[in-house]
Parts: structure tokens; sequence; C-alpha cells
């Protein structure tokens, strides 16, 4: 006896249907209703630290405003954009694979990568590198003296909390994309099947949009240039 | 139901569809991964339950009968974590709902079938980290891990059971994910969302908490560890963190976690009342509407487990408000199942003396939760015995009657096989007695005063404390006798036949065991659920 729902039905790849489901449709409402309340699931999962860091903020409103004046707000401008840069080029991806694009949904899922890339590399270099060598990482390496040394000390937890898990969600794209440009450069997709990539996309914007509450959150509330 | 009657030629079902090891480790069936989690979570309850034992004999004697203070602390923990994250928070949702969930819905499988796989590796990774640390020293926080002692003051292995909690919470929120989806996009035609059986109704409602619900105490967890490894104070009041703010956070979750413990519960008593009444459930749409409004509620009343916090007084009197709410679709199921049984054709087989115990336990749960949604009545019994026996008539009463209940009813359709019946009726029994004998006493140590979470206490309590820890020894009697007859059932029991309870529902239409697709063809609804008013004049015209 073969356990035949282990496997796809593999006479026709392109319009791969799970065993489970009746037809592609089902298939593709099944995974979007998947994907949203995963999403939801992370909102719940940020929104924890978000309420946690919101109380504190209020508690002790100057010594986190002393902390976002630490950070380097340039820097994390210019993050944002090569962030939402890299949204753009993640809807193009998806557009090009609802059109069957092979070459143009490649060269997007690179650029996403790269700017993916990027915004990680200025993440570590540029910022945390610096913060733990100007002794602002809490616990680890922590030599600040300014007035509320404790409370400062609260924000860049909060910090490295926040920015942390945000960027451990952008560590998982990038290895999802790997993974996603194998299987397009292997043409595995095509305009019947695009649905995880489409998936993938969600998942993409969401990471960008909790960025985009984290920036002004950290670096921008209460500073004064 | 004589043998005869059934068809003795050899089937292909999903039991014996292939015998290797490989083919359940690797399975993606619903119905094999549910005794993948039946097995592991039986696993688990007896570990609790050996620690639970060890309590109680400890208690038999004012000053401790045989532990250290110290080994009593761990011990109370363990069986907390173990019995509310390792066992009660899954029992129902992953084994009975994922074997019966798409079969009640006409579905060949869930819709993500390798995700279910996963929920349950991540739930035995979770699983053995909790292991492991009771092993490595145990646990002394307590199950509800309150910091600053969690995070600042530990001496022992919070990391690895808070770590074995923060996973197996994963599994939850993919074992929920799954479920809502099945239910939403895997209906067979004809299955409105009014036709459901007022278990999906339920599993939906549980699936909604596990989504919303579990993020926040995975995330909380991961804080205390932060807090312990960076030492930043997040929690710890010395560095201006608030340990109050760890309890919002971990209630927020744990208290809609009680409701995901009893609804489904509640959904099998649904099942039971009417299959063995005889009689179409009274209130569909309330039973079914009572299930979201619990889960909804559920998550506005958190807290009224920090009456005696630093919480303010107008906070606590809108959690108490909102706390005595949750009573109102609590008993609207109450009476709406009395209803069902009034007039009914009603048979005692083993289930529906579960599902009759359920309704007096959770009665009894319910109207004391009651007591302690109120403030002054808070303040007097907080943290004594009187909450322990609430919750106990809750989470046990509530969700062990209704697991015990649903897998003797569902038992046949899950092995193709019965059990002794007389055996199954007298451990119902059994542990309905032992259950009350156990914990009612608790209710009258707590208000007389007894704290809970010491291992010794004033020798005026020691009768009561006797008597709990004789009705302890029952209850787990109780417990023992089904593990046997079960396992003798599922290799020698009599064959059942597709419907030996002659109930309604999609489930019984199939062969049992199931085949591995579920169904020979997809099954098309026509009717209303719990059509026993049509099938007694069906038996009467005949």
């Amino acid at each position: 006896m073969i356990d035949s729902r282990r496997k796809y039905k593999l006479h026709n790849s392109q319009t791969a249907v799970y065993e489970q489901f009746d037809d592609r449709t089902q298939q593709h409402e099944a995974s979007s209703l998947g994907m949203w309340i995963f999403l939801a699931t992370e909102i719940m999962f940020f929104g924890a630290v978000f309420t946690a860091y919101t109380i504190y903020r209020n508690l002790f409103t100057t010594a986190f405003e002393a902390g976002s004046h630490l950070l380097n707000t340039p820097v994390g401008a210019f993050n944002t954009v090569v962030l939402i840069g890299s949204s753009l080029t993640m809807a193009l991806a998806v557009h090009a694979a609802q059109k069957g694009k092979r070459k143009q949904l490649m060269a997007y899922l690179v650029s996403t990568m790269c700017l993916g890339s990027v915004f990680l590399f200025v993440k570590f270099v540029l910022e945390w590198m610096h913060e733990y060598k100007d002794g602002l990482a809490p616990g680890l390496h922590w030599t600040y003296a300014g007035p509320q040394s404790g409370h400062v000390a609260m924000f860049f937890c909060f910090y490295f909390i926040l920015t942390g898990i945000h960027a451990t969600h952008m560590i998982v794209g990038e290895g999802i994309m790997v993974v996603l440009l194998y299987m397009a450069w292997k043409g595995r997709f095509s305009t019947e099947r695009y649905n995880p990539i489409e998936m993938f996309g969600l998942y993409w914007h969401f990471v960008d949009i909790v960025w985009i509450f984290l920036f002004p959150l950290l670096y921008l509330l209460g500073a004064h240039f | 139901m004589s043998s005869a009657e059934v068809a003795i030629e050899p089937r292909i079902h999903y039991l014996n569809v292939d015998y290797s090891i490989k083919s359940w480790l690797l399975t993606t069936d619903h119905k094999r991964i549910a005794w993948l989690y039946l097995m592991s979570i039986t696993f688990f309850f007896t570990i609790g339950g050996l620690a639970a034992t060890l309590m109680r004999l400890n208690l038999l004697e004012p000053q401790g009968l045989l532990v250290e203070p110290e080994t009593y602390n761990k011990l109370f923990s363990i069986h907390g974590i173990i019995m509310v994250f390792l066992f009660l928070v899954p029992s129902i949702p992953a084994v009975l709902g994922n074997f019966l969930l798409p079969i009640m819905l006409g579905a060949r499988d869930v819709a993500f079938p390798r995700l279910n796989l996963l929920s349950w590796y991540i739930f035995m990774t979770g699983g053995s980290l909790v292991i492991y640390a009771v092993i490595a020293g145990g646990v002394d926080t307590g199950w509800t891990f309150y910091t600053p002692l969690s995070s600042l003051y530990l001496n022992t292995h919070v990391m690895a059971a808070a770590g074995g909690v923060f996973i197996a919470g994963f599994s939850s929120i993919l074992t929920g994910l799954n479920f809502v989806v099945t239910i939403h996009k895997m209906r067979a035609p004809g299955l409105t969302w009014f036709r459901l059986p007022l278990f999906v109704w339920s599993m939906y409602a549980a699936s909604i908490i596990f989504i919303i619900g579990t993020p926040v105490i995975a995330i909380s967890l991961a804080l205390i560890v932060i807090e312990h490894f960076f030492h930043v104070g997040l929690f710890d009041p010395a560095l201006g963190g608030d340990p109050v703010l760890f309890q919002h956070l971990f209630w927020f979750y744990s208290h809609p976690a009680v409701y995901v413990m009893v609804l489904p519960s509640m959904g099998v008593i649904s099942e039971l009342i009417t299959a063995f009444s005889k009689k179409k459930i009274f209130g569909y749409h309330f039973v079914a509407f009572s299930s979201i409004a619990i889960a909804a509620i559920g998550f506005l009343v958190w807290g009224h487990h920090m009456f005696v916090s630093s919480q303010s007084v107008y906070a606590g009197l809108v959690f108490s408000a909102l706390s005595m709410a949750v009573a109102i679709p609590s008993a609207i199921k109450v009476f709406n199942w009395t209803a069902t049984l009034y007039k009914g054709s009603i048979s005692y087989e083993a289930p529906m003396l579960y599902a009759l115990g359920f309704i007096g336990l959770f009665t009894i749960g319910g109207l004391t939760g009651l007591y302690l949604a109120s403030i002054g009545v808070d303040q007097h019994v907080h943290d004594t015995y009187f909450v322990i026996a609430h919750f106990h008539y809750i989470m046990v009463g509530g969700a062990v009657m209704g697991y015990l209940g649903g897998i003797h009813y569902w038992w046949p359709k899950m092995t193709g096989r019965l059990y002794p019946d007389g055996w199954a009726r007298v451990s119902a029994i059994i542990i309905f007695i032992g259950f009350n004998l156990t914990f009612f006493p608790q209710f009258i140590l707590g208000y007389l005063g007894m704290p809970r979470r010491y291992a010794v206490y004033p020798a005026e309590f020691h009768t009561l404390n006797v008597v709990s820890t004789a009705g302890a020894s029952i209850l787990g009697l109780g417990y023992v006798i089904p593990l046997i007859y079960l396992a003798w059932s599922a290799r020698y029991g009599p064959i059942a036949g597709p419907n030996p309870w002659k109930a309604t529902g999609l489930e019984w239409t199939t062969t049992s065991p199931p085949p591995t697709h579920n169904f020979e063809e997809t099954p098309v609804v026509t009717e209303e659920p719990y059509g026993y008013d049509r099938l007694a004049e069906e038996i009467q015209v005949a």
C-alpha cells in the first residue's frame, strides 16, 4: 500500500494540488487564510513587547528619550528606505510570478534579497557593533554613566529585543527566499502556480511594516535634532 | 451490537495500511497524528499525576510526611507545568480534535497535514525540554513562572522549563491555525456553518484563543530568559521593572488558556448529551455562539488574578464585572444541556456518565468562580486551597471528564473495537467519587485559610487533608482502570461496527476505523445536525 497523501500529484507539477484539497481555488484560499492567521499571531507576538515598551516609555520618559538620542538616526532612516525598497521589489516579484515571467521573478527576488542583506549588514555593523563598543549593551557591556543609567539600560534592552526579533524574522525571510529562488530557477512556478511567492510576499511586507512601527518608536519619538 | 451484523471481510483502514515505525513517525494522516498525541500526553499525564500523588502523600502529616519543602516546591511546579501545558491544553484539541475535525467536516484531512505533523514534533521537543528540567534538578517557581522569582532569584532549571513551554506553545499556535483554516475552507458540500457539529464550534473557539493568546505567553517567557541572562530590569523592581507587568502578560494568555481546556470539553459534552438522550440539542445556535462568547470575553478577564496586586480598584471593578459575565454563556450551555436531557430517552452508557459528571463538577467549579470574581471574597481566599479546589473543578472536573468521555465515545471509531462497558461505567463512577472526595474538602480548607504552595500546615487542617489524600488515591485508581481496559480493547475488544451508539454526525457514517481518506466518497450534507427526532420516527415506522 502506498500512502498517497504524502506525495504531490506528480503527473502535473504545474498545477500541483495537494491530496487533501479538491481544487486549486480551495488550496489557494486555504493557504491565504493560513498565512493571514499566522501574521495575526505575529502581531500578538510583537504586540506584547510593544505594550511593555509603551508602558515603560510612559513611566521613564526622560530616560527613554535620552536612550533615543544615543541611537544613530540617519543610519536608521537609511535602513528604513532600504527596507521600503525591498518591499517594492517583493511586490514586483509577486506580480512577475503571476504573469509567469520567470526571469523577472528571479531578478526581483535577487534584488529583494540584496536589499534585505544591506539592511542586515547596516544593522549589524553600523549599529549593533557600535552600540556594543560604546557600552550600550545591557548585561554584556554596559558603561553608560549618564543620569538614570538603569532606565536607559531598560530602553536599550527593548531596543535590542525588538530589533533583534525583527532581524531574526528577516534572516528567516532571506533563507526562504533562497529556496524560492531555487524553485523559480527550476521553473516550478507558473501562471497556474505562484502561491508560495504570493504567501512569502505577505510575510515580507509584514516584516517591513513592523520596522515601520519600530523606527519612529525607537529612533524618532521625543527626539530633537 | 452483535458481531454477526458486521462484515468480517478484511478491510484496509488507516491503522493497518502500513505497520512500519516510519509510517507512524512520518505520517501526515490526521488520525495517526491524533494517536501520536494520545500516546505522548498520556505519558505526560502519568508524570504529572505521579507528582500530584507525592504531594498529596506529603500532606498526610501537618509537618510533611515525605519530602523537604524545597522538593515539595519542585513537585507542585512540575505538576502544574506538565498538567497545564503538556496535558490539559493539548488534550482534546490535539487528540480528539485532530482525529475528528476533518471527519466531522467531511474532509480528507486538515488543510496543512505536514504542518500538523510538525506541530507534534514541536510539542515533543518542548515536552522533552520540560522533562529535562525535571531530571536535571526541577523547577521551584510554580507553573506561573512569576517574576522576579523566576528571573533573578532562581536556583534551578527554570530556563529549560520556560523554553520548553515556549516551544510547546508554537505547537498550539500551529494546531489552532490549521483548525481554523480547515473549518473555513474544507467543509463538505452542504455543510453550512449552522450545520456544523457543536464540537467543531467549540474547537473553532478554542483555536481562536490558541492563535491570539499563545504568542503573548511565548514572548513573555522569552522576556524572562532575556532578563535572566542580561540582568536588565524588565520585571525586576530593583532595576525599575514591574513584576506585575509579567503577571498581566502571563494571564493575558493563561486565563483564556483555561477556556482552551474547558471549551473543547464543552463541545464533547454537547455531542454526548444529545447522543445519549436521543434528542436534538436544545438551542443549537445558543450553544454555538456561547462558545464564541466565552472565547471573546475570556480575553478580558485576566485582571482577576491580580486583585491583590498593585492593580487599581477601578481596574479591579471592571475585571470583576467582566469575569462574572463569563458565567452567562457558561450557564447558557448548562441550561441547554439540561433542557436537552429533559424528556430525553436517556441511556447511561459510560460516556454519558462522564458527561453528567461534567455538568455537576463544572457547575460547582463555575459557581465558585463567581466567588473568586468578587473582589472582597477573593481577598479573603486569595492563594488558598479554595482557589486550588475551584480551578481543579474546572480544569480537571471539566476538561478531564470531557476528555475521558470523548475518548470513550469515539474509541470505537478510533480503534474499530468496543471496550468492556461495565468496567467503563465503574471507573467513571470511581473517578466522580474520588474527584469530589479529593477537591471538595479543599474548598473548606481554603475557606478556613490554608494557603496553597506550602509543604507544611497547622495541625487543625489535618483531618480534611487526610480526606483529600484518601480521595486522591481513589481518583488515581479511577484513572488507572481505563488505561488497562482501553489498552486491552485496542487489541482484543469486540468489533464495533460503524455506529455502535446509533448516533448522528458525519463521523458515524464512515467505517470504523475510517479509511485513510476518511470517506469512500465525499459526503454531501443535506440536513441539520442532531436529527435524532427524525431517527426516532424512522425507528417507530420500521
